[in-house]
């Protein structure tokens, strides 16, 4: 896909949050600091007509090789993919989220859709979305602890969840129960 | 003596009519499979003969679990009201000249205030069981039941016009030996209404709505198993085995056919019952379920406007007959 | 053994007039392990919040400790109606990652098979569809079609559900005479036999009355809600990323996109319905027109299948490394991230690789269509009844599989 113009005009609106723009394999990818990103998805949306929300998802970046090291990366990044049906132009936002203060304006607001991606990237990553109407886990377990795609939580796991163990405990207690000792109890 | 041989009787009826609705489940599942390009039983006996036969020892024996939290006396009853009323609606039918168990003057009435028991039954299963489906399938099909009673008492209103008699076996005398005697013909649109409305009476496709499998689980018999929900499977069947008799006597004309059989009476009103019998099997196989507030649209602003219309009607061509 | 168990739900103030169900995990028409959480009044729903993630397996995580090749049976536990598709998103994907070249018989074979699970797919999702509305025969009638389908990918790649047929660069077998035979008989009966379903359908009252206004989503909202797929289309918004962004070898195929106009579930029947038609053209010209030559690329890191004459199976060496090895060796490889998206039958299905120049993938997230789809049923199950829920959840074609990952 050629170049669509876009890069350009984002960093003339958007000079202090666009950060580094690039190409690869054709596809258009802009980071950017997470400080306007509810204005530059509402620039990408209105003024770009780009309407189609391909996907939003979070990336840990602290073992990535390209990140380490540098100034503009931080500890995590929000991916936006953009798609415009009408001139069949794409895009990708990265927005940067530092560890320390790990959260991000919520896109609910001009994509109702985004709601179960931005719960999704909460509940595996820990990215807390501001403004968002109804921030839950959404694949995992509601007391489960600990988001699964940072880098640091290990593949297997850590312990077994709460609710397995109780189930665990009634199976067990469920394959003792004698049903004649049961009957004569009611008598 | 004459207590003993009515004894008898029921003791027969009850035995034919449960071997007949054992083969109804039989004949049932081998129409659908055969209009489903698939067999339909096919392992116990020659062409799964002996399938309603297993099935009936299997849920017999099987554990009749109760939920803890059921309203325990009335779960356990609410399947035996059921079958009892659609049972005892039984002993009025009609099957030839002669050849029913209480031949009352009421009979039509009878049978309405038997069904509308059964009903009861569902209700109650619905709310015994302490279970939100059952207790919806139990909503629904008492909204259903109340709805469609009216409707299918209408229709009949102009079968007791022209026959003068709430009787069975007097309605099919009314209806004489001739095929333009039958209250079909001169009461088409009753005829309509009947239909219909039976279907909705029985709970079946298109108006399965209290036991919708794909809403409600299994609607009001979700938390029954073993015996207590093969009950209301059997009453389910003697009810389309009821409907389709009243539908038979009233406008089919009963046990009277193209000839005589001598030594078989009641075969000419088994054979209709039968058809009427394959029709429900076929819709079940054909249409999809209604939803179920246009269930209630076409029972009130269809089906009961019509078959008063049909009374009306009816009442002024007899007048302008006089 | 006097066990009492309380299931009272504690009831909010302003709730108490409300009847709370829960639709599900085990329910007869929520297609696996849906839970919808419905509050009802009387039998119109009122709130309607599906919950998501029984089936949660960990791909994503499980992603980035396997190599490139490892992951491609991944996907087939997405979409288990569409595997097919599945395996051609992840390998298009990747390829583009990794810059490989695709052979012409090969990319005309992905169509095919894509077309194929299209098919399948759809063909399920119309059976359990009606089913879900009531119609029971029109349930097996699409799996008598569909068996034929299944017995073709049997023979093909020796699987019927979980294929794994594709290959980074190319496919894993090539098709047979007998193959080409079945098929071609198949497309030349499957039109007739589409008919008679839609007789018995498509001219039933009681189907129109439960399908027109029900569900109806305009295009705009259907964009917002990130719909995709035949439940976009039947919107009236002309989106096919076959069209938009051509795979495979879509390029060469001669096929419309069916477009809606109301957005209501029965668009959207008739949107999937001549969809259906148009697979079927497109696998009449991928029969007519199936070019010769390799089915797998020369530069392909296709390891352990012997299908590439020359290269030798070394056993001796553990599959993961000798894995791990070939993609490492690549000079194309290297560092960068990209998003490639393929229609799958359930709408768009995208592959987000962030590659750090290693075997595996830094992160692969998989934009699965049932997910969004599913949060789309909030807004539009709302104030319709009870039995318009299970008409929306059947029209939207979710695969919990797909949506749980």
């Amino acid at each position: 896909m050629e170049s669509t113009g876009i890069i350009p005009r984002l960093e003339v609106s958007y000079p202090d949050d666009v950060l580094h723009s690039y190409q690869y394999c054709g596809q258009d990818v802009v980071l950017t600091r997470k400080k306007h990103i509810l204005d530059i998805c509402s620039f990408i949306r209105d003024q770009c007509a780009m309407n189609h929300l391909m996907f939003l998802c979070a990336v840990d970046n602290s073992r990535r090789k390209e990140a380490i090291g540098k100034n503009e990366y931080e500890r995590f990044e929000v991916v936006y993919q953009f798609y415009s049906m009408t001139t069949k132009h794409s895009i990708r936002i990265r927005a940067q989220v530092p560890d320390d203060d790990c959260s991000i304006e919520s896109i609910t607001s001009l994509w109702p859709g985004a709601d179960c991606l931005e719960r999704e990237c909460f509940d595996l990553m820990g990215i807390h979305f501001s403004s968002h109407p109804d921030l839950r886990r959404i694949l995992m377990p509601e007391d489960w602890k600990g988001h699964p795609l940072r880098k640091e939580y290990p593949l297997r796991g850590i312990g077994e969840w709460a609710g397995y163990e109780t189930l665990k405990e009634k199976s067990l207690e469920l394959r003792t129960f004698d049903y004649r000792s049961s009957q004569k109890g009611n008598e | 003596m004459q207590i003993l041989i009515l004894l008898i009787q029921i003791a027969i009826l009850v035995a034919v009519v449960l071997l007949h609705v054992a083969y109804a489940t039989y004949f049932e599942r081998k129409i659908i499979g055969h209009m489903q390009v698939r067999m339909g039983p096919m392992l116990v006996g020659w062409h799964g003969l002996l399938q309603p036969i297993a099935d009936g020892i299997k849920s017999f024996f099987k554990e009749d679990i109760i939920p803890d939290q059921a309203d325990k006396s009335l779960f356990l009853a609410a399947p035996i009201i059921c079958l009892a009323a659609m049972m005892v609606s039984l002993s009025v039918l009609p099957f030839a000249k002669g050849w029913a168990l209480a031949d009352i003057n009421v009979g039509l009435l009878f049978i309405f205030a038997m069904s509308s028991l059964a009903s009861y039954g569902i209700i109650l299963a619905g709310w015994a069981s302490n279970s939100k489906y059952t207790l919806l399938g139990g909503i629904r099909s008492m909204a259903q039941v109340i709805s469609y009673e009216i409707a299918i008492g209408l229709s009949l209103v102009g079968v007791m016009m022209l026959s003068g008699t709430l009787n069975l076996s007097q309605i099919v005398e009314a209806q004489g030996n001739s095929f333009f005697g039958m209250f079909i013909i001169s009461q088409p649109v009753a005829f309509f209404v009947f239909f219909i409305a039976m279907l909705a009476e029985t709970n079946r496709v298109p108006f399965d709505l209290p036991e919708a499998e794909t809403e409600l689980v299994s609607g009001y018999i979700t938390e029954y198993s073993g015996m207590r929900y093969a009950m209301f499977f059997m009453a389910e069947y003697i009810g389309m085995f009821v409907m389709a008799s009243i539908g038979v006597v009233c406008f089919l004309g009963g046990w009277y056919g193209p000839f005589a059989v001598p030594l078989f009476p009641p075969i000419w009103f088994i054979l209709k019952v039968y058809f009427i019998m394959f029709l429900f099997i076929w819709i079940r196989a054909t249409l999809p379920r209604y939803r179920y507030d246009q269930l209630m649209a076409i029972g009130w602003k269809l089906l009961i406007p019509l078959s008063l219309g049909n009374i009306f009607i009816t009442g002024l061509a007899m007048t302008l007959a006089q | 053994m006097s066990r009492k168990i309380s299931f009272n739900c504690p009831v909010q103030a302003g709730d108490e007039d409300r009847y709370r169900i829960q639709m599900g995990p085990q329910h007869p028409a929520t297609h696996g392990v849906l839970r919808v959480d419905l509050d009802l009044d009387g039998e119109i729903i009122r709130k309607c919040n599906p919950h998501v993630g029984y089936l949660h397996r960990g791909f994503e995580k499980l992603a980035e400790h396997r190599t490139y090749v490892q992951n491609l049976v991944l996907t087939d536990r997405l979409d288990y109606m569409a595997a097919m598709a599945n395996n051609v998103g992840y390998c298009e994907a990747v390829e583009k990652l990794l810059a490989i070249e695709v052979p012409q018989r090969s990319r005309y074979l992905r169509t095919m098979v894509c077309e194929m699970a299209r098919l399948a797919s759809h063909l399920l999702w119309l059976a359990t569809h009606a089913l879900d509305i009531g119609a029971m025969t029109v349930f097996l009638y699409c799996f008598r079609e569909r068996e034929e389908l299944l017995e073709i990918f049997a023979e093909l790649c020796g699987s019927r559900l979980t294929n794994t047929y594709t290959r980074l660069g190319g496919v894993r077998q090539d098709v047979t005479h007998s193959i080409m035979m079945k098929l071609e008989k198949f497309v030349d009966s499957f039109p007739s036999n589409l008919e008679e379903y839609e007789t018995l359908i498509d001219t039933n009252r009681i189907w129109l009355k439960r399908t027109i206004d029900v569900g109806t989503v305009g295009a705009d909202e259907a964009v917002g809600l990130c719909l995709t797929g035949a439940s976009l289309r039947g919107s009236g918004v002309d989106y096919d990323i076959r069209k938009h962004f051509p795979y495979a070898a879509y390029d060469f195929m001669d096929f419309e996109v069916p477009l809606g106009e109301t957005g209501d579930t029965y668009a959207r029947y008739r949107c999937r319905i001549e969809e259906m038609l148009q697979s079927n053209s497109i696998l009449r010209q991928c029969i007519e027109r199936m070019p010769p030559g390799p089915i797998i690329g020369d530069d392909a890191p296709d390891l352990i299948m012997p299908n590439k004459p020359g290269r030798k199976v070394e056993v001796d060496v553990p599959a993961q490394q000798s894995l791990i090895k070939l993609v490492e060796d690549r000079e194309t490889f290297m560092e960068g991230d990209v998003y490639v998206a393929t229609e799958v039958p359930k709408g768009e299905l995208g592959f987000y690789f962030v590659s750090d120049g290693n075997g595996t993938p830094y992160r692969m997230h998989i934009r699965s269509p049932s997910f969004l789809h599913i949060s789309a049923l909030k807004t539009m199950a709302k104030g319709s009844m009870l039995a318009d829920l299970i008409a929306i959840i059947g029209t939207l074609d979710v695969v919990l599989g797909e949506c749980d990952r």
